[in-house]
């Protein structure tokens, strides 16, 4: 494995800072040489960002990247949407070389240029395919028995033609490695629907964007699962801070605890709920809290 | 932009386009389409014949998930057609005003979501610095993103006043 710069984004540290922790401390359990990639900026979104002006996007993105480059470590990146960004935006500039040119017009004016030397990995992908879920169950100390909804959110494995992760109406490489720490990964209708929260929706209309939430999150409560379990903070923003806001507005409680994969992987490293920040969410179930003291 | 040259940069993203048989598959694969007014298959209709798309609310209302993109039996590229067209109305002019926001704080702090002291109580809770290693604790990436925000002029693209 390429050594790595962990890259934040926005809603890791500024929202969510338990699964910027939970991931510090998977990467270090794992024993994957990580630094912190310093500086960086937000990706830019992709849905936004990619869609008001493309030149921006991707200058923004390139100069998140050159960090990495300088440090000569591949990007690590955990959510979707700044793998969507990042990962795009580098393989677009590594085949154009006109429009690498053109980006490398823009980031002259600080000194710094797109050089196409790294590569963008997203936590999920880079666990399955450098890992597997088999050294993972062997590597934890307390396995987790937990029913898991999981999530995987639309930009991890589309579009499939940059993606290459396999079928996008039915992947199973996620919810092994959701196996792999002794959780159990359960089925739901419309798993593979979006959380409702991409492409500005739920910045710009968010009455809109919390009915598809309501739908995927009334699918996850028929199943009856502890928990749902996301690679993708601004899917996990969606789901915590939606159901408050769902509670508020449309006067419906799920009360359904959501964790990033880092935090279901920490957990099953030994660390406490606490210690990854899985109690500084907006739902805090306690049956959850519960759950997890009886299976230690 | 009028029009033909709509059409041309559409072109450029999907030639497709115009073999789009109206199947609708888009917009049954659309979970935005469930609960929203966005019907995608009328999108791709109208970005062929019809102005009134550059100026159609229901653009905004696709969180480009790639479903139908990913299910359309001509391959035609809807999401990234529905990203273009997007971009052809921002640099009209048409921006909506929590868009502006977002933009704005991008331009200000680096980051679309930045920082707030409620989180920053949280980081310290967890044992961490509050601040993270981004441009929040670095002024000078800070200045260095904003350089090349203004370099692409994306300050003017996003700045308040410019509604049609």
């Amino acid at each position: 494995m390429k050594k790595l710069s962990l890259y934040l984004g926005c809603i890791t540290p500024n929202r969510y800072p338990g699964i910027e922790k939970a991931t510090k401390l998977c990467l270090d359990k794992l024993n994957i040489d990580w630094v912190d990639l310093k500086g960086a900026s937000c990706c830019p979104a992709p849905g936004v960002f990619r869609s008001f002006d493309k030149t921006t996007w991707l200058t923004l993105a390139s100069r998140n990247i050159i960090l990495s480059e300088e440090m000569e470590r591949d990007v690590l990146t955990i959510c979707n949407g700044c793998y969507a960004s990042l990962a795009d935006a580098n393989r677009e500039l590594k085949e154009d070389h006109t429009l690498k040119k053109s980006i490398n017009f823009h980031l002259d004016t600080i000194g710094k240029s797109f050089k196409g030397s790294v590569d963008v990995r997203h936590i999920i992908e880079l666990f399955y395919d450098e890992l597997g879920p088999q050294k993972i169950t062997k590597m934890i100390q307390r396995p987790v028995n937990l029913n898991v909804a999981l999530h995987y959110g639309c930009h991890l494995v589309k579009p499939s033609a940059e993606r290459k992760l396999g079928s996008t109406e039915n992947p199973t490489f996620f919810d092994e490695l959701i196996e792999a720490t002794g959780a159990k990964s359960i089925d739901y209708p419309d798993k593979m629907v979006c959380c409702g929260a991409g492409g500005g929706v739920r910045s710009a209309l968010l009455d809109q964007s919390l009915a598809m939430l309501n739908h995927k999150l009334a699918r996850i409560k028929e199943a009856g699962v502890d928990c749902i379990v996301n690679a993708c903070p601004f899917c996990h923003l969606q789901f915590d801070s939606g159901q408050a806001e769902i509670k508020e507005k449309l006067g419906i409680e799920y009360n359904i605890p959501v964790l990033h994969y880092s935090q279901l992987l920490g957990l099953a490293f030994g660390y406490s709920p606490q210690e990854l920040g899985i109690d500084l969410n907006l739902i805090t179930n306690n049956e959850f809290f519960e759950t997890l003291k009886k299976s230690d | 932009m009028d029009q033909t040259d709509a059409a041309n940069v559409l072109k450029d993203v999907s030639s497709e386009l115009l073999t789009c048989m109206q199947c609708g598959t888009c917009s049954g694969s659309c979970p935005s389409g469930r609960y929203t007014s966005m019907v995608t298959r009328k999108i791709v209709r109208m970005a062929r014949v019809n102005k009134r798309v550059l100026k159609d609310i229901n653009l905004w209302m696709c969180t480009t998930c790639y479903t139908c993109q990913e299910r359309c039996p001509r391959q035609i590229k809807i999401t990234d057609a529905i990203l273009a067209i997007r971009t052809i109305t921002v640099h009209d002019g048409c921006i909506l005003p929590e868009h502006r926001r977002v933009s704005q704080l991008v331009l200000q702090y680096g980051h679309a979501v930045p920082i707030n002291d409620a989180v920053k109580q949280k980081r310290k809770k967890l044992g961490m610095e509050a601040l993270p290693e981004t441009v929040h604790k670095y002024p000078d990436a800070l200045l260095d993103v904003q350089t090349i925000l203004k370099s692409c002029k994306f300050d003017e693209l996003v700045a308040e006043g410019q509604e049609e």
